[in-house]
């Protein structure tokens, strides 16, 4: 409990929010890479989802190679491309490392938001004479929408907390000052840096359920039905 | 090429030692979510509160939760057992919400028929309910399994020496073999737990094999 | 089914079961444990001690790649290991941060009064592995460096190191205290080498005991000042095992020379050699 007061206190103290290496640098840092990293993994995962699950072609081998993307461990991959890219390739080293943990999740989102729209929704818009594009934009991407956020979701989560990792190689980020504080024996500074991670994910987190729910065409939402099952 | 023919013995013992470190809280963190996952099922009114908390969880990085476990449960830092409880509440927080779902996906038709035949609340449930929820349960334990491979790496920041031991020494040394030799076997344990999972699941569930035989079968 | 069910959940408490008993270290009475640090060059002497000993024929269990001072030291204090190799400086501080020592000799003799019950030091060895500054050969041309001195009024000067360095007495902070000289930080960690070499960053605190400032002919910058303590190769032990350990290990430190150190590094990082191949040839080329 001492250990927690301590670094309540190291929280406080006005001096670690200004300056260099300030905690909101730091946080500053961690967002960039995240925000970075998953806008990538999405730009490339997103389409390509769709892609493979508008056509349903390729499904299995897709299942595949995103689950085997999900056993590479980032910390290892990250070290790798560093030490293959050099330093002044270490912020392209480790945007690479967490681009390739965003993708599976997203990948697999924009999948089953696809996959998982009754082909009659499908075939009444088209009867209703609209394009293949306006079938994409008016009906697949809405429809899709609760499972393609939910995979964004998934994704943000995950960079975001490997991204503690990228002040191994000194870029910087809420990872930063527990690297730093731990030879240190600074355990107020690893302690409340954990703390302000962990507010940082949940914040991320609630806003991202909250936007989830606010994106999700209302149509939608109501559509689904109870859970009726789980009542006996 | 020629490191890793000189460092056969440690790659083996490390990989062992790693399989170890990840097989713990697979299945501790699975056998602590099947009760909670069960009770967040039945009762509906705690399973708010039961996910939301385990959600949140596994919101908290693990080198975070390496910092804030040592003064809450009175370990050291430094500790096998930090990084085994820490992998446990990961393992636990996806299992809990998978169990759940697991459960929920069950017919209740089937439930009934089991009380029907006799079945008293216990043995309904390991004969029936465990059973039927098995295809979900095994599909969450194979996420669980990968991220948990994954996470022992990290363990090595801590001074608990893993497969993460090559990242660690060969980027110090500059040693590119070493690193690619620690992604490549962590890949590697990843996959072979995968594939034990699914020879488990061919084994204690042989019907799933039927059920989703006949669901394809209904797409086409 | 409900069988195969049950042999399932035992097979899988059988493997947690298992997995708890090898976790568990039995521990020999009769063999000595030695321990490193989660750097290389360290877990190097440590396999050097170990197999000395070995040849004077006690049991040695090895523990390496302990990563923190905070884990390994209470293990020492406990006598779960009973030899270490450390470094006089950086142990000194860690026990006495605010330690004004600076010489071998002094820091040695610091040391031994701070090192807690349990623990002693056996004698130091003429090898250093501490912390320096240094820069590269056409940087310092350009510049007239030869010590820290000359690097006032050098314009856009950044420091390349591991994140810790920043906090650290001999760090920023101390290099504008003692020298007048105010750099930027890069926390450059493990690449810091070649981060220099580079140019990311134009100054950089590698270790005297890295073969790659000869390798790459960096410039060692002189500290007149005493800005850095004086690090040697020392071996730590638990205090009842100290006299009798000596015997062992005092000879070993005696013929550890600094040279001889970066000579060790060079076969671990250039060879690739491992610690124990390195350990064993040293021996042999010194005659034990």
């Amino acid at each position: 409990m001492n250990l927690f007061l301590e670094a309540w206190w190291w929280l406080l103290s006005p001096e670690q929010y200004v300056g260099q290496g300030g905690i909101p640098q730091r946080i500053g840092e961690h967002l960039y890479y995240t925000f970075v990293a998953v806008g990538i993994a999405a730009a490339i995962a997103i389409p390509v989802g769709y892609f493979i699950g508008h056509t349903g072609r390729g499904g299995v081998w897709l299942v595949g190679i995103a689950g085997a993307a999900r056993a590479l461990p980032s910390f290892g991959l990250m070290l790798l491309l560093v030490l293959l890219l050099g330093v002044s390739g270490r912020d392209s080293a480790a945007l690479a490392a967490l681009v390739i943990l965003g993708i599976p999740p997203l990948l697999a989102g924009a999948y089953a938001g696809v996959q998982q729209i009754p082909r009659s929704t499908i075939d009444a818009a088209k009867a209703q004479g609209m394009t293949p594009w306006q079938v994409l934009v008016s009906v697949e991407i809405p429809l899709s929408l609760p499972l393609v956020l939910g995979g964004l979701r998934g994704a943000v989560l995950q960079v975001v907390a490997t991204a503690t990792l990228v002040a191994y190689v000194g870029l910087g980020g809420l990872g930063y000052d527990i690297i730093q504080g731990i030879p240190l024996r600074r355990f107020d500074q690893t302690i409340g840096t954990a703390l302000v991670i962990v507010v940082v994910a949940l914040v991320l987190d609630a806003v991202l359920a909250g936007a989830s729910r606010l994106a999700t065409p209302r149509g939608v939402r109501v559509g689904r039905l109870g859970d009726v099952r789980a009542r006996s | 090429m020629d490191w890793v023919l000189d460092n056969v013995a440690l790659i083996i013992s490390l990989s062992l030692d790693h399989l170890r470190l990840s097989v713990i809280p697979i299945v501790m963190g699975f056998l602590v979510s099947l009760p909670l996952g069960w009770y967040a099922h039945r009762y509906a009114w705690s399973r708010g509160i039961v996910l939301t908390t385990v959600g949140l969880l596994y919101t908290v990085p693990s080198l975070a939760l390496f910092m804030l476990l040592p003064p809450v449960l009175g370990i050291s830092m430094v500790s096998q057992t930090n990084v085994l409880v820490a992998l446990t509440l990961y393992a636990a927080a996806i299992m809990v919400r998978n169990a759940a779902d697991a459960f929920a996906s069950i017919d209740p038709a089937a439930l009934r028929a089991a009380t029907a035949l006799g079945y008293a609340q216990w043995g309904r449930f390991f004969a029936v309910e465990l059973p039927l929820a098995g295809p979900v349960l095994l599909a969450g334990l194979r996420v669980v399994a990968v991220s948990t491979v994954s996470l022992v790496t990290v363990g090595v920041l801590v001074g608990v020496p893993s497969l993460g031991y090559f990242f660690t020494d060969g980027f110090q040394r500059r040693i590119v073999p070493e690193v690619a030799t620690g992604v490549i076997m962590t890949f590697l344990v990843a996959m072979a737990l995968d594939a034990v999972l699914v020879l488990l699941g061919r084994i204690l569930l042989p019907w799933s094999h039927l059920a989703i035989a006949s669901r394809v079968s209904q797409r086409a | 089914m409900r069988t195969t069910l049950m042999t399932g959940l035992a097979l899988a408490a059988g493997l947690v079961l298992s997995g708890c008993a090898t976790s568990e270290d039995t521990s020999q009475t009769e063999a000595v444990v030695v321990g490193s640090q989660a750097y290389y060059s360290n877990e190097i002497i440590a396999e050097i001690y170990a197999q000395a000993l070995e040849g004077a024929g006690y049991e040695v269990e090895r523990k390496f790649q302990i990563g923190q001072r905070d884990a390994y030291l209470p293990e020492l204090e406990s006598g779960a290991v009973d030899l270490f190799p450390e470094y006089t400086g950086n142990l000194l501080q860690f026990y006495s941060p605010d330690a004004s020592a600076t010489e071998a000799d002094e820091v040695y003799a610091a040391l031994g009064e701070a090192l807690p019950e349990g623990l002693s030091a056996l004698a130091m060895s003429p090898a250093t592995d501490q912390d320096s500054y240094n820069v590269t050969a056409e940087f310092a041309e350009a510049n007239s460096l030869v010590s820290l001195e000359d690097l006032v009024g050098v314009e856009g000067l950044i420091l390349g190191g591991a994140p810790e360095l920043e906090e650290r007495p001999y760090g920023p902070a101390g290099l504008l205290e003692t020298y007048g000289v105010s750099v930027e930080f890069d926390a450059t960690g493990d690449v810091t080498v070649d981060a220099l070499l580079e140019g990311v960053v134009t100054m950089a605190n590698v270790y005297s005991g890295d073969p790659r400032i000869a390798e790459f002919g960096l410039v060692t910058l002189a500290d007149p000042q005493g800005l850095f303590l004086a690090s040697n190769v020392v071996p730590i032990v638990s205090s009842d095992m100290a006299s009798e350990l000596a015997l062992v290990i005092d000879p070993i430190s005696k013929a550890l020379t600094p040279e001889g150190l970066v000579a060790l590094n060079l076969q671990s990082t250039k060879d690739e050699m491992s610690a124990a191949d390195i350990a064993a040839g040293w021996l042999e080329a010194n005659g034990f």
